[in-house]
């Protein structure tokens, strides 16, 4: 038997059954401006040779540049216990198992996943995740429409301190669902109760509050999260897993802490891989859990007592619930969630503190000794997790561009996303950061700014 | 065999409509309804004040197979959804006619055309 699903035969057959001449006029309903007939920049299939060759060689472009870009995605030190473990055949699968009951082991495991997540944000309740951080603001989104029923506005507000990958995301993926998602300008580098109390007494949905913020900054969440109950508003925390090693969770926010927390798996044991894939994580409290979208795995006992998986809450899914489901997230990412679940549980509660202190004392080491530089400011001097955000005295892309010669990789160019900032860098040291690798980054940058200043 | 109160009215799917004292209705699901769904693990009640046209879905019902709409028998405005059927959603199986009420309307204009118990009766027979 040939190993392809539908010979021309079958093709036929079923054309002729359903009185079409050709599958291409199953599609004759998409209009001609919206059909692509080819991707740019996509080649041929190439074979498995071919493309074993261009991948190495594209690997060898990216090199081992020493490496103070966050924004986002982050390097952390991966023991190698995580892949060896996520990558044996019992795990190797990115998709929860059709027939979901018959794989215990990844049920256990999403089940301890869910179990870490919540214990780790301080909430009541997780999902078995989604696709990354920016898709878990869209869905938190959505979700706080849902459960906010009092609210009729669907007005979620955004301060620009959000990840503004976060805040496309969210857009693209709610927006043409009647969401409007309203932006708060936050010139200080973080939210305050000034600029929120315009919007008093408003029909308003969410707040989406992300800690520590875009810039790395701290948000003072205690406040803001009363200020936004006290005027019947949600909040949707967006939250570093790393930074909650030392940071009060969002479940404790406040007097009634987040409504819903979510946020990016990757900093815990996934590679940063050229941007993806990565995982999403989404959290909540236990009266809301029927709004929460994606896949939940509980736990409960079979015929004979004995303890079980099981897929739980599945009414409110797609498959059952149809056009009325909560989502149309029917998945989640089972590998980046094993290799998530397996960080959490090698370092356990005190090692997950020792390395978020240890980013946070890197990046004070590292803020000290790039502002020594001659043309290097602190942008916003405010209590900070493991990125800061520096004022340099010229545009920022030239000054990258040198570093990079010189194999350094030397943060977030902001000028393409706040330009009101000016000449503004985002710069990240993590736990894998040495004093020889800071001093070798403040070197460098002296020295690329003292060059340019010679040639100028 | 289902139990059909003769003093309600009905709908072909399967809610009872009680007129209350002052003039406002009462809406559930019907016995035979609450035991084709099984065992109810929740109930999404109505807020007050939502406006409703005949055929809207108001409620949802979720049991531990499925999770189904309520229609709205009638044309009107929520008074009040139960908010019992929040802890205790299985009330709905135990007095479908009772306690197990999901909302109350105030009409908009004259009861609509619906089912006697005879008729829904002859209803549940015909759908075998």
């Amino acid at each position: 038997m040939p190993f392809i699903p539908h010979t021309r035969d079958d093709v036929e057959q079923m054309l002729a059954a359903i009185g079409v001449k050709k599958v291409e006029d199953l599609f004759d309903e998409i209009p001609k401006e919206l059909r692509i007939e080819s991707l740019a920049g996509i080649p041929d299939a190439l074979n498995e040779m071919q493309i074993g060759r261009l991948m190495t060689a594209r690997a060898v472009q990216d090199g081992t540049p020493l490496n103070f870009i966050g924004a986002g995605a982050y390097e952390h030190h991966i023991p190698s216990a995580i892949w060896a473990v996520t990558t044996r055949g019992e795990f190797y699968s990115a998709y929860t198992p059709y027939q979901a009951e018959a794989s215990q082991g990844t049920l256990q495991l999403i089940y301890e996943y869910q179990t870490m997540i919540s214990s780790l944000t301080g909430m009541e309740v997780s999902n078995a995740s989604l696709y990354d951080g920016g898709s878990a603001v869209a869905e938190a989104s959505l979700m706080a429409i849902r459960a906010h029923r009092k609210s009729k506005a669907q007005r979620i507000l955004v301060p620009t301190t959000l990840n503004p990958n976060y805040r496309k995301v969210a857009v693209a993926t709610a927006s043409g669902q009647g969401v409007r998602f309203e932006e708060i300008a936050c010139p200080k580098g973080a939210l305050s109760l000034a600029d929120l109390e315009k919007y008093a007494g408003e029909d308003v949905t969410a707040l989406v509050i992300q800690q520590p913020n875009f810039f790395g900054v701290l948000e003072d969440v205690d406040a803001i999260t009363d200020w936004a109950h006290a005027n019947n508003i949600m909040v949707i925390a967006s939250v570093n897993p790393v930074s909650l090693g030392i940071l009060k969770p969002p479940g404790e926010w406040g007097t009634k802490g987040a409504d819903i927390a979510c946020g990016d798996c990757q900093p815990l044991g996934v590679p940063l891989s050229s941007g993806g894939p990565y995982a999403g994580f989404l959290t909540t409290k236990m009266e809301f859990v029927r709004q929460m979208p994606g896949r939940i795995v509980g736990r409960t006992v079979d015929a004979a007592g004995k303890q079980g998986f099981a897929l739980t809450l599945q009414a409110r899914e797609q498959h059952i619930r149809r056009g009325k489901a909560t989502s149309n997230i029917c998945t989640n990412q089972g590998l980046l969630v094993t290799a998530a679940t397996i960080y959490l549980s090698l370092l356990g509660p005190e090692g997950m503190a020792r390395v978020a202190n240890e980013c946070h004392r890197a990046t004070q080491e590292l803020v000290a000794a790039l502002t020594r530089v001659k043309g290097v400011k602190l942008a916003f001097d405010r209590p900070r997790f493991h990125e800061a955000v520096l004022q340099l005295d010229r545009p920022v892309a030239p000054v990258l561009a040198e570093l990079a010669r010189r194999g350094i990789v030397g943060g977030y160019d902001l000028g393409t996303d706040y330009p009101e900032l000016g000449n503004a860098l985002l710069v990240c040291a993590t736990e894998t950061r040495t004093a020889a690798d800071i001093k070798a980054y403040a070197d460098a940058l002296a020295e690329t700014l003292k060059a340019a200043v010679r040639a100028a | 065999m289902s139990n059909i109160p003769a003093d309600l009215k009905y709908t072909k799917s399967h809610e009872w409509v009680r007129t209350l004292s002052n003039g406002n209705v009462e809406v559930g699901i019907t016995d035979h309804a609450q035991g084709a769904l099984g065992d109810l693990v929740f109930v999404d009640v109505p807020e007050a004040g939502k406006a409703l046209k005949v055929g809207d879905a108001f409620a949802v019902v979720e049991s531990v197979k499925a999770a189904s709409d309520v229609y709205a028998p009638i044309a009107g405005s929520v008074i009040e959804g139960n908010a019992a059927l929040g802890d205790q959603p299985e009330l709905i199986n135990s007095e479908p006619y009772g306690a197990g009420w999901i909302a109350r309307f105030k009409l908009d204009g004259a009861l609509p055309g619906l089912l006697s118990a005879a008729e829904y009766q002859a209803h549940l027979e015909a759908e075998g």
